[in-house]
């Protein structure tokens, strides 16, 4: 009797964690996995750098998890048989052993976390034939602003990148402090008001990628999220032709206009012939009343760059 | 007049307002049921102006449970919010109160509950274990409370009286300077974790100095109980982080106050800065709650597996690396910020190391068991789930440590559901256990085991549906603090389980609530006779429960690491202890006092004049907390006597009824 209702937990629990799972994958079926989902190359080697720390941890955890549940059924009090001491209270020996494997599973990690934050340094170029292409980005409230130096148009919520090139993003904030994340592509950097941080993403398929910020920012922060949208080089060359002949132009007031606090329903683009308007967006946090002095870089520069 | 409060200032919303009344109607309620049960003059000579660290303990867990509640209803709010909000659906709430109720809750937890909670627990204990008649500092030990209490009013007093931050609960600047956040929200925030913040750092060097200078007679460093030592740790980082977040608060104060520019992002002022001196405090907090957790499984492991904690140096050890690694992992909460691949690697590795002290402890625990006898009463109950949380929740924490994984889950809800795990599974388990355990000590009858065990499986079951689906929602792109998504993402199916989740966690609650009340009402079916209910192992359970105000009639003399075990062992079951001398001495316990509560509610005054820009009531308060301190300064009887003879008695009558009972 008493080894049925033993047995009864058993299998109702572990229909529980059944159908749970079961749940689970009904409701997520068919929607992204961003993060395990990548479709770039910083994003392909971030996966896997979580998939090899993943193993690497799980080398301890799944053992001590198991131990333990071991441990606590056999030391039970109802089982006298077991063996019980009292009064052993330490063996050098195996302290030894259980300070050693981690110490090992650490060094191996932290080989990787030594390797990796090098490779995948969001400052770090991404090695390719082609030059990045540039862009420019501004956090607002609560909308994004991508400026692209080089095509002279600039895009608000809709980040339009050619497949296969690098894009060198160079990111601040003219509000709060927010944060650029493209999970499929890789992530994420910070956006500082008076700073400039950067990103280095490559998308490897077409396709369009959910980006938002991760960093509250106020009260329209759930609506800052926009579409990396990534074409061929010509489709490109195609767009930024079309936004160049669009009417609006992305000028100091137009700016100004723009970055009032409020949030954006659909796209919005410009031609942005002012090719000092992002430094104009830094350098209003630099001194007071605008007033920068003669010469010298008005960046600030981030620890280590 | 009145600066910036006026009829504006009282709440307009539905739910805001729902919220108000019901909280005015508690206190009503209250103040009430305290006024016909005349029980006002008990309450202030028995509880309010006590000195008596198990009667401040008992207060600091009232507070803490009180506030854990309304956190969990605040959690409920926002899991509802997010299970609605789908696609055009607005949800119950407005995008403003939903970020006052998250900053409110994440405020509300760590500095409410889960200090209040743990100061509960070592305010209970740690005077016990020490084989101490008491705290070092006494007086002091009353001021740190009521300043906790303080800041917790001056928290619940935004929900009447204006608005709280809408800036997450560590409020970065720029959002939380004066031009985005012009309000009074953020200087709730400011001046309410000021005013706690000073208790607990008082509370630190409180503790600190009475495990230095008050342990009992032979009771050297290494003898000490293990929780002990994980409180040595914990008050040594208090000691050194609270002075951080003081200064950093008194600087964003400056800033929005004076217009002053030390974290804006105008004027050479710079964000950067806060957000590292913010985490240089926050992180160490993190191990200020987990550490004494850690204490507590210790103890607990040992007395229910009935044998010695196994690997005690390397516990305390473990414990010291955990204490100064824990100082230079900061930046960890910040490799997004575009620190250099050196920068980031370092603090990445010295974040991956917590994990060998870590896993040593859990070893040590695991070995305490093995070859044990273990009894799984409910204190068991939430070790073992807290073994399998907080080894879940360390290993998403060391992915986390590879600066490269965490810039695609940090900020998500991978992140959320990672803390949570530490804080729930961690801390929170570890201080329920403590509580099980501790319980009839306190109060003098035992927990009824069958609730507790519910309560138990509430919590775990609800805690992984709560948890788990967060973890997924992290891997989907789920950014944390959202108040409304796209429904074509795939998102809400997760968040109606993970508020499902919520409503398994709250039953939890219920049952632990139904369990103290049901305990009060067979009270005398459970009473606690022989002050050793658990077979323990340390000091504590060597009086009576509960024990008497100063907790020894004769002070003990420790030998060995399990000085009341070994007694038992080796005497059988009659007088158990050695003794530091030989007969009764006159002892003196510090006299009750007011000036506590005075100090505090002068510096409550200060918080809430400032807020509200009423210059006049601050200078006022801030008279009244100077001129409390110079009072009791001057105050020459701070003590009453108790003499050889009445603790002879006392005493000999204890001894009388333990005998009775065995």
């Amino acid at each position: 009797m008493h080894s049925i209702r033993k047995n009864f937990k058993i299998i109702v629990s572990s229909a529980a964690v059944g159908l749970a799972v079961a749940a689970i994958i009904a409701i997520t079926r068919g929607h992204t996995f961003a993060v395990l989902d990548p479709q770039g190359a910083i994003a392909t080697q971030q996966r896997t750098i979580l998939i090899i720390a993943t193993v690497l941890i799980l080398v301890i955890v799944l053992p001590v998890i198991a131990m333990t549940f071991a441990i606590a059924w056999r030391y039970r009090e109802q089982n006298t048989k077991a063996r019980y001491t009292p009064d052993w209270d330490g063996d050098g020996r195996l302290e030894t052993i259980w300070w050693g494997i981690p110490v090992l599973i650490i060094i191996a990690l932290s080989s990787v976390i030594w390797t990796s934050s090098h490779a995948l340094d969001p400052y770090k170029p991404i090695a390719s034939a082609t030059p990045p292409l540039q862009v420019q980005v501004v956090a607002l409230p609560w909308k994004w602003l991508f400026i692209y130096p080089e095509q002279h148009i600039a895009s608000v919520n809709l980040l339009k990148m050619p497949v296969g090139r690098p894009v060198e993003f160079t990111i601040t904030s003219d509000a709060a402090m927010n944060s650029l994340w493209i999970p499929q592509l890789g992530g994420q950097v910070y956006a500082m008001a008076g700073m400039n941080t950067k990103l280095h993403l490559i998308a490897d398929k077409t396709g369009n990628y959910r980006g938002s910020s991760a960093n509250i920012s106020g009260t329209g922060f759930a609506d800052m999220h926009f579409i990396a949208s990534a074409v061929s080089s010509d489709d490109f060359a195609t767009w930024a032709t079309s936004v160049q002949n669009s009417g609006k132009d992305l000028t100091q007031t137009s700016y100004a206009t723009l970055a009032r606090p409020g949030t954006l329903p659909s796209p919005d683009f410009y031609r942005a012939t002012d090719a000092t308007l992002y430094d104009t967006i830094i350098n209003k946090y630099m001194y007071p009343a605008g007033t920068p002095p003669d010469g010298g870089s008005m960046e600030h520069t981030m620890m280590g760059h | 007049m009145l600066g910036r409060l006026s009829w504006a200032a009282f709440p307009h919303e539905m739910i805001v307002l729902g919220g108000a009344v019901s909280m005015v109607g508690a206190v009503a309620l209250i103040i009430a049921a305290l006024s016909y049960f005349k029980l006002w003059t008990w309450l202030w000579r028995e509880w309010l102006t006590s000195l008596d660290p198990k009667r401040i303990g008992v207060m600091y867990g009232v507070v803490g449970g009180v506030m854990l509640v309304r956190g969990v209803i605040d959690t409920a709010l926002l899991r509802t919010q997010q299970a609605l909000a789908a696609g055009d659906n607005p949800g119950i709430l407005t995008s403003d109160h939903f970020q006052q109720i998250f900053t409110a809750h994440g405020t509300m937890m760590i500095f409410f509950v889960a200090m209040g909670l743990m100061f509960a627990i070592i305010n209970l204990i740690l005077p016990l274990q020490l084989g101490a008649r008491d705290v070092a500092f006494p007086f002091l030990n009353s001021v740190s409370f009521w300043l906790f209490a303080a800041g917790a009013i001056l928290v619940n007093v935004s929900l009447v009286i204006g608005e709280f931050a809408a800036t997450g609960w560590l409020a970065y600047p720029p959002l939380s300077g004066i031009a985005s956040s012009p309000g009074v929200g953020v200087d709730y925030w400011l001046w309410s974790l000021q005013i706690a913040g000073v208790g607990s750092l008082l509370s630190g060097i409180n503790f600190l100095v009475t495990i230095l200078r008050m342990r009992a007679p032979g009771m050297t460093l290494k003898k000490m109980p293990i929780f002990a030592w994980s409180v040595l740790g914990s008050m040594t980082l208090v000691a050194f982080a609270f002075p951080i977040l003081t200064a950093t608060l008194a600087m964003l104060s400056l800033d929005r106050l004076l217009g002053m520019h030390f974290f804006t992002s105008e004027a050479g002022g710079n964000p950067m800065m806060y957000i590292n001196l913010i985490w240089a405090w926050g992180h160490p907090e993190v191990y200020i709650l987990i550490l004494p957790a850690f204490g507590i499984f210790s103890e607990i492991v040992a007395t229910f597996s009935r044998k010695r904690l196994f690997g005690y140096m390397s516990m305390v050890y473990a414990i010291g690396a955990i204490t100064f690694l824990s100082f230079i992992v900061w930046l960890h909460h910040f490799f997004t910020m575009g620190a250099g691949a050196n920068v980031n690697a370092f603090f990445g590795i010295m974040t991956a190391v917590i994990a060998v002290p870590t896993g040593v402890k859990v070893f040590n625990w695991l070995f305490t068991m093995y070859r044990g006898r273990i009894r799984f009463a409910t204190p068991m109950l939430w070790f073992m789930g807290f073994v399998v949380t907080f080894t879940i929740g360390g290993m998403t924490g060391v992915l986390m440590s590879v600066p490269a994984i965490d810039f695609q889950v940090h900020n998500s809800l991978f992140l959320v559901a990672h803390f949570h795990n530490m804080i729930i599974g961690g801390v929170l388990f570890g201080y329920f256990a403590g509580f099980s355990y501790w319980f009839p000590k306190v109060f003098g009858f035992t927990l009824n085991e069958r609730l507790g065990k519910y309560a138990f499986w509430c919590w775990i079951i609800g805690f992984l549906l709560a948890f788990m689906p967060l973890y997924i929602l992290g891997f989907m792109g789920a950014t944390r603090r959202l108040d409304h998504y796209d429904a074509s993402l795939g998102w809400q199916g997760l968040f109606i389980v993970a508020g499902v989740g919520v409503l398994v966690i709250l039953m939890g609650i219920g049952f632990q609530a139904l369990q103290i009340i049901v305990s009060i009402v067979q009270r005398n079916k459970h009473r606690d006779t022989t002050g050793d209910p658990w077979n323990g192992r340390t000091l504590e359970w060597s009086t009576s429960s509960p024990a008497p105000a100063y907790n020894f009639a004769i002070t003990p003399k420790v030998e060995s690491r399990d000085p009341f075990w070994e007694a038992k062992q080796a005497r059988g079951k009659t007088l158990p202890l050695q003794h530091a001398t030989k007969e009764y001495v006159d002892i003196y316990l510090p006299k009750n006092t007011p000036l506590g509560i005075y100090i505090a509610v002068s510096s409550f005054v200060v918080g809430f004049s400032v807020i509200w820009h009423i210059w006049w009531l601050a200078v006022i308060g801030f008279i009244g907390v100077i001129a409390f301190i110079i009072i009791r300064s001057f105050d020459e009887d701070t003590e009453i006597k108790i003499s050889a003879a009445e603790l002879k008695k006392a005493d000999a009558a204890r001894l009388a009824l333990h005998e009775a009972a065995r």
